[in-house]
């Protein structure tokens, strides 16, 4: 009752970098309950993705052998069958594309409350959450008034657990109604390849809303020619189909690690920074002093970018094109 | 065929702005239509273009300024709207997912649809959830972040890519009666016509209650409270270069060559 149970999560072969963030994120909320923390890992090789997450501060992991890949209605059904098990105080999932997938389904299922994409877990007479809202402009704090509850939390917001665990694996005989299975994976795609690999260049220019219409581009491809640079960008860019999807930075893009990187006219979305953050020097270029990106920038210029990137053109003798 | 669309109309936040009374201050807003519900609406326009006999509705829970956002929905090509407000809802401490679910199912329940689009979040809330809660809730299938959408009207078989982390999508094939949640980037929303936009006026918005739709006010009742909003501290520490744009050009031109980025 004062237990957590968190779900981890692999795909294709690999355990992703989410579930060891869901031991540390768990461990302390367990902590502060009081309770033990299991793991639950389903579908897959189930052991092998057990000892991977066997870290320090895991009591118990729960493998439920079935199937390959993920699948919502396998995973609802075995979390459903495992919570109502062990009886936790709290649910935890990863506020991934996959956990999106499931949680939502699982807690509506168990008719338990549930938060989603929280940056901060506190305990005390109950459950209080941290979340943003309006893209990250604010925080909020959320009371939760049951005693159980679903969280997702935010990748990347904990660090990833480190340590041997000594965990007792334990499989759990989910009992999967197979005529419950109306969705079927049929394969996997990869995008962004093509004929330039951004996550392999020192020094990116990146653009975002801020450069406002597509025709601007080519005042951002003099200065990535002038400089030699590799152009890139934040989501909006690609979603409108101003850059090919492999230009992308971000969560569902590229994770890149240049020397340096410029972001030129981006706010600094958690999405985008997911990508990027890994930068060894960080660059903006934002009329907006309050964008999140500042958070992250070693150096900035506070200017409107259709006034700096052409006298940066010029700095380095390139064409300043009229746009 | 019928495809439900749910429209949120969205809050965005100034540049500058200020908290009061646990939330951001009215000026300090500005209200549009949902970005992800509006690649949701464009795919359900396109599947009703494509194929004869589909029926686009929107459905919308906001209070009687979110009709300008509601008219939006039809002027781009959907054929009629329900929004769903009363006194209750109004005064309702704090709608979570669950709520919102409640309401929708209740929708649902009486458009009956085939297929139900929602965007993958909302940019005020951002929340993420209340697509497959539904689903939940009606007894639908679903997948979540969608980037494409193929659907097989004849065998009701709707054949997705949702869009993973990473660059990598997973090709799902998902039996409708269904809720997809709509990524942007899937299509290109389309701007309403003025053509549109005068035809718009004249379609169907049906405003329903909690009664007319079923429900009572317990359903508002949420276990959540939010008791706090606040701006993040700030945890930058930004070397600022300034000046007039040559000036800090320069400064940034100079930065660059000493990291031997740039030669020249």
């Amino acid at each position: 009752m004062t237990d957590v149970l968190a779900i981890t999560e692999h795909r294709r072969d690999e355990l992703r970098d989410v579930s060891l963030e869901m031991v540390t994120a768990g461990r302390d909320l367990a902590d502060q309950t009081g309770g033990d923390l299991h793991l639950a890992v389903i579908s897959g090789d189930v052991d092998d993705y057990a000892d991977q997450a066997n870290r320090e501060g895991v009591d118990v992991i729960h493998t439920v052998e079935y199937g390959e890949e993920f699948n919502h209605d396998v995973y609802t059904q075995a979390i459903e069958q495992l919570y109502a098990e062990l009886d936790p105080q709290y649910l935890l999932a990863p506020n991934s594309v996959n956990g999106l997938d499931y949680a939502p389904a699982v807690a509506e299922g168990l008719s338990l409350p549930l938060v989603t994409d929280v940056v901060d877990l506190e305990f005390e007479d109950g459950l209080t959450v941290t979340r943003e809202q309006y893209g990250g402009k604010v925080e909020t704090t959320i009371d939760v008034a049951e005693d159980h509850a679903a969280v997702t939390i935010r990748p990347a917001e904990w660090a990833q657990a480190e340590g041997d665990g000594d965990a007792t694996i334990e499989a759990f005989d989910a009992d999967i109604d197979e005529g419950q299975i109306q969705s079927t994976v049929t394969g996997y795609e990869e995008v962004a390849g093509g004929d330039v690999d951004i996550s392999e260049a020192d020094f990116l220019i990146s653009i975002g809303r801020g450069i406002d219409e597509e025709a601007n581009i080519t005042l951002i491809e003099s200065l990535v020619e002038a400089t030699d640079a590799t152009l890139s960008s934040s989501r909006p860019i690609v979603d409108n189909g101003w850059l090919p999807a492999n230009r992308q930075v971000g969560q569902s893009g590229k994770v890149v690690t240049p020397d340096v990187y410029i972001a030129i006219g981006i706010s600094g979305a958690v999405q985008h920074v997911a990508g990027m953050k890994g930068a060894d020097t960080i660059v903006t270029i934002n009329t907006d002093p309050n964008a999140p990106i500042w958070d992250l920038a070693d150096y900035g210029i506070e200017d409107d970018l259709f006034e700096v990137v052409p006298a940066l053109i010029e700095e380095f003798g390139g064409e300043v094109p009229d746009v | 065929m019928k495809i439900l669309v749910t429209v949120k109309e969205v809050a965005e936040v100034e540049d500058e702005f200020e908290i009061s009374g646990g939330d951001i201050a009215e000026q300090y807003l500005e209200y549009d239509l949902n970005e992800w519900d509006d690649y949701a609406v464009e795919e359900a326009v396109q599947i009703s273009e494509e194929h004869d006999d589909v029926e686009v509705v929107t459905a919308t829970i906001g209070p009687e300024r979110a009709e300008e956002t509601v008219r939006m929905a039809l002027a781009k090509g959907a054929d009629r709207a329900v929004r769903v407000w009363d006194d209750d809802v109004e005064s309702a401490s704090y709608l979570d997912v669950e709520a919102k679910a409640e309401l929708l199912a209740a929708v649902v329940e009486e458009e009956d649809p085939d297929l139900v689009l929602t965007g993958v979040q909302a940019s005020d809330e951002s929340n993420g959830a209340t697509g497959v809660t539904l689903a939940e809730k009606i007894g639908f299938e679903w997948a979540a972040v969608v980037n494409q959408l193929d659907l097989d009207i004849e065998s009701g078989v709707a054949t997705v890519h949702r869009e993973l982390e990473g660059g990598v999508e997973e090709l799902t094939e998902v039996e409708s009666p269904a809720v997809l949640t709509i990524q942007s980037g899937i299509n290109e929303p389309r701007y309403a016509s003025l053509r549109g936009i005068r035809q718009a006026q004249s379609k169907p918005l049906d405003l329903k209650s909690l009664e007319d739709v079923g429900l009572d006010a317990d359903v508002l009742e949420s276990p959540l409270a939010q008791t706090d909003m606040y701006e993040p501290e700030s945890e930058g520490d930004a070397t600022v270069w300034s000046g007039d744009p040559e000036e800090e050009a320069d400064q940034l031109a100079e930065f660059l060559r000493d990291k031997g980025v740039v030669e020249g």
